[in-house]
């Protein structure tokens, strides 16, 4: 084992977003080691209203959920997915968890392609790298990329793709993707 | 945690409520510690460190004898990140860990370190 006088490991962030029931969830576990974690947080003022807490002075707290994995690209170098709560009550959440995060998985289904909406404008905003995933769910109608692209207004550098989270394969050509991208952005920004 | 009695299954909630292990503070100098922080042990804690550690803390100078993060520290827990801060914020102040921001340690990942996980997810 190693004592502490290794050097300090890299971590990496990557953000898996998307609707409520899209395939976050799924897609964390289909590639990395899974846990849940949890997260008690200040309601914002957005929440309020949300949840009944009428009559309740001061301020409360809420349990979030989140995916959490791992994978362990070499002793020393380690990838944390964090999938990012999907109600926008816990939008508030977002911003630490993109901070210094490399990139963004933004999963859509096409039956409820509005649902990612907010995700995308999000991470455009912030700049932080993101590809669109799509999952193609069985029985879903399937588009192409192209009318994806178009219905969500992407830029042509955003990478968009089909995919089947629950294969490990097709997760792995997501990350894979992804990576790629950051570090196309990476290397365009100098 | 294995040490958790049988008969207190998960839907009996928690025994202890999570903060009150932190004595119901939810602020404290980890505050501000990032989820993939790395936190470990300190070779040779102070001598004025103290020695009245509650479980969780015991629990976590052990799992720190190798780097890990703040996430998974409150996930292996089983703790939510705002206590685990305060633990680690505390443990900290006393001089029994370290934890290193990942934007202080490296700001920005090169392109060698990428090409590293490109080629590590491909073969996973």
């Amino acid at each position: 084992m190693d004592s502490g006088l290794s050097e300090d490991p890299v971590a990496l962030k990557i953000l898996i977003a998307g609707g409520f029931g899209v395939g976050k969830t799924t897609l964390v576990g289909s590639i990395s080691e899974i846990k849940p974690l949890r997260t008690e947080e200040v309601l914002s003022e957005r929440g309020i209203g949300v949840d009944d807490i009428d009559g309740v002075e001061a301020k409360t707290t809420t349990t979030v959920a989140m995916d959490f994995g791992r994978i362990t690209i070499r002793e020393g170098l380690v990838v944390y997915l964090f999938g990012t709560p999907g109600q926008e009550r816990f939008w508030f959440m977002w911003d630490e968890l993109s901070y210094g995060a490399l990139g963004a998985v933004v999963i859509a289904d096409t039956r409820r392609l509005t649902d990612c909406f907010p995700s995308v404008d999000y991470f455009e905003q912030r700049g932080t790298p993101f590809v669109v995933a799509v999952n193609c769910f069985d029985g879903a109608e399937r588009h192409s990329v192209d009318d994806v692209r178009i219905a969500l207004d992407l830029d042509d550098h955003v990478p968009v793709l089909l995919c089947d989270v629950r294969r490990r394969t097709s997760a792995k050509e997501v990350m894979v993707t992804l990576v790629e991208h950051s570090l196309r952005t990476l290397t365009a920004a100098g | 945690m294995t040490e958790t009695p049988q008969w207190l299954d998960e839907e009996a909630g928690p025994v202890v409520r999570p903060y009150a292990l932190i004595r119901g503070r939810t602020r404290s100098s980890g505050d501000m510690f990032d989820l993939i922080a790395t936190v470990r042990v300190v070779d040779e804690p102070p001598g004025d460190a103290p020695s009245d550690l509650g479980p969780e803390q015991q629990t976590i100078l052990r799992m720190a004898r190798s780097p890990i993060s703040v996430a998974d520290v409150a996930a292996d827990l089983d703790l939510p990140i705002g206590v685990v801060r305060v633990l680690l914020g505390d443990m900290r102040d006393h001089g029994l860990i370290s934890v290193t921001s990942p934007s202080a340690a490296r700001p920005r990942p090169s392109s060698g370190i990428l090409k590293e996980v490109i080629n590590g997810l491909r073969a996973l």
